[in-house]
């Protein structure tokens, strides 16, 4: 039986009177990748800043390994520390540079000296193939790699699980292999991942599990294989025939 | 008298000038950034009750404001002159730089904000290590024009009687009977001091510029 290291159960948000999602429940076990699908506004962003308290959920628990996260006196900072995210506009600190990027978290969280965290961000640059890009400041990478520095910066903080919000999204077309590279080595090296994606060709590579969300709800889950050719419901199938045409498509007409 | 002995006679008084910025400067830049901070991370009645201590001192003439603040000072507390009109002025600059510091704030806020909590900074640190050092570079510009403005609102000091640049020309004005020299010669200290000040504060931002940042 395998552990989970994220727990969610009833989990509901609503923002006044519009419920975004309730009654989820979720289990990701250790080393699984989760993909999430679904169209917009169906609320999987704001599950992913439930997960890392970006957001506090109304109801539900959401536990990290044994901890209780959700619970009132649970440190929100020391939780976040082991929940590395990936944004889809890479958000990275823009007056720092690569390595500054990523050592911020080692040296002012985790307390390390200067040059332990200059060494490690290295080999997390290194991770991501970028060691030689250390000295540059977000403006001068392309867009793919500032995101990679993101995932640099996430996988320092050596997190229990990382969660990526469409992390592609926001790249040019001929930049998202070289993101969903760094990420599909992170899958095989054994990370927890739970991202949200409609990267199909990824979801169905990288996949242990993907999970079909719809107007809040979790409409179906199951092995790629199982979605993509067999899935129980039609809506999964109509969702997934719309988004591998869509995407598909844009990648063909940038090709 | 001759032109040289003119300006040195007034260029006596940018010593005075010079200070008054000096105080009146750094102590606006700490109250407003004080009140930024708490302006924008401070809650929603901290933010009206800043937005009220802005809205005031903006709204009134700042030598209007200077003899408020000056009799009611030295009606406490026994300060010079000098020392009044430096600290009254500081206050009147303190609610511009408030909204220079709080608008460079918001301008970088959110995101980074969001991604330095990712990361497990706390609040405080946040602000300490990601948004403070790119808020400070917005901020340059704006604020150069704002010491720009309190070296030349230092002159309404003179109406407290502070020996200042405008206060020495009006005195040797009135003795020589020239007044348009006297005002020239007041007229181009100033403008040196500003010119100046404006470069160099036009240096600093280039040199902490953030490379090739949009
Ligand atoms: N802070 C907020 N206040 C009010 N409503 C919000 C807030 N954040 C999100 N919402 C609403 O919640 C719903 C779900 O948003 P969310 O961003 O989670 O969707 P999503 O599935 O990630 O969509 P997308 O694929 O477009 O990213 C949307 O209807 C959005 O308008
Ligand atoms: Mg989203």
């Amino acid at each position: 039986m395998p552990k989970p290291i994220l727990t969610i159960k009833n989990l509901r948000k609503s923002y006044g009177d519009h419920v975004i999602f309730e009654h989820l429940d979720l289990d990701v076990n250790e080393g699984e990748t989760i993909v999430i699908i679904g169209p917009s506004g169906t609320g999987k962003s704001t599950l992913l800043r439930c997960i890392n308290l970006l957001t506090r959920p109304n109801e539900g628990q959401i536990w990290l390994d044994d901890t209780e996260i959700t619970s009132k006196n649970c440190n929100e900072d020391l939780v976040r520390q082991h929940i590395g995210m990936v944004f889809q506009n890479f958000l990275l600190f823009n007056h720092l540079t690569a390595l500054g990027n990523v050592k911020l978290g080692l040296t002012r969280v985790k307390k390390m000296s200067d040059q332990a965290a200059t060494e490690k961000a290295l080999r997390e640059l290194e991770r991501v193939g970028l060691a030689d890009k250390a000295g540059h400041y977000p403006g001068q990478l392309s867009g793919g790699q500032q995101q990679r520095v993101g995932i640099a910066r996430a996988l320092a903080m050596d997190p229990r699980i990382m969660l990526f919000d469409e992390p592609t999204s926001a790249l040019d077309p001929e930049l998202i292999g070289e993101v969903l590279e760094v990420m599909r080595k992170l899958a095989k090296d054994g990370m927890t991942m739970l991202v949200v994606t409609h990267e199909m060709g990824f979801a169905r590579e990288v996949a242990d599990r993907i999970v079909f969300m719809e107007k809040g709800y979790i409409v179906e889950e199951g092995s790629p294989n199982e979605m993509f050719n067999h899935p129980k419901f039609p809506r999964t199938r109509e969702f997934l025939w719309k988004i591998t045409e869509l995407y598909g498509k844009k990648k063909e007409d940038a090709a | 008298m001759n032109l040289n002995q003119f300006i040195s006679y007034i260029a006596q008084g940018t010593i005075y000038t010079v200070g008054v910025t000096l105080i009146a400067l750094p102590a606006g830049l700490l109250i407003g950034t004080i009140l930024a901070l708490l302006y924008v991370y401070g809650g929603k009645v901290t933010g009206r009750l800043m937005n009220l201590y802005s809205t005031i001192f903006r709204g009134i003439p700042p030598l209007v404001l200077l003899f408020i603040l000056f009799f009611a000072v030295s009606k406490g507390i026994n300060l010079s002159a000098f020392w009044a009109g430096s600290l009254s002025l500081g206050i009147v600059s303190s609610a511009y730089q408030m909204e220079i510091v709080r608008g460079a704030l918001l301008a970088v806020s959110g995101d980074q904000m969001k991604a330095a909590r990712a990361i497990g900074l706390s609040r405080l640190q946040a602000i300490r290590y990601v948004v403070l050092p790119q808020a400070v570079r917005l901020a340059i510009p704006p604020w150069s024009n704002e010491v720009a403005i309190v070296i030349k609102d230092s002159s309404l000091v003179y109406a407290l009687g502070v020996p200042e640049i405008l206060r020495r020309a009006q005195l040797i004005a009135a003795s020589s009977q020239q007044y348009l020299l006297a005002y020239l010669s007041a007229a181009l200290i100033y403008f040196l001091l500003v010119f100046l000040t404006t470069r160099l504060l036009n240096r600093l931002e280039n040199k902490l510029a953030i490379p090739a940042n949009p």
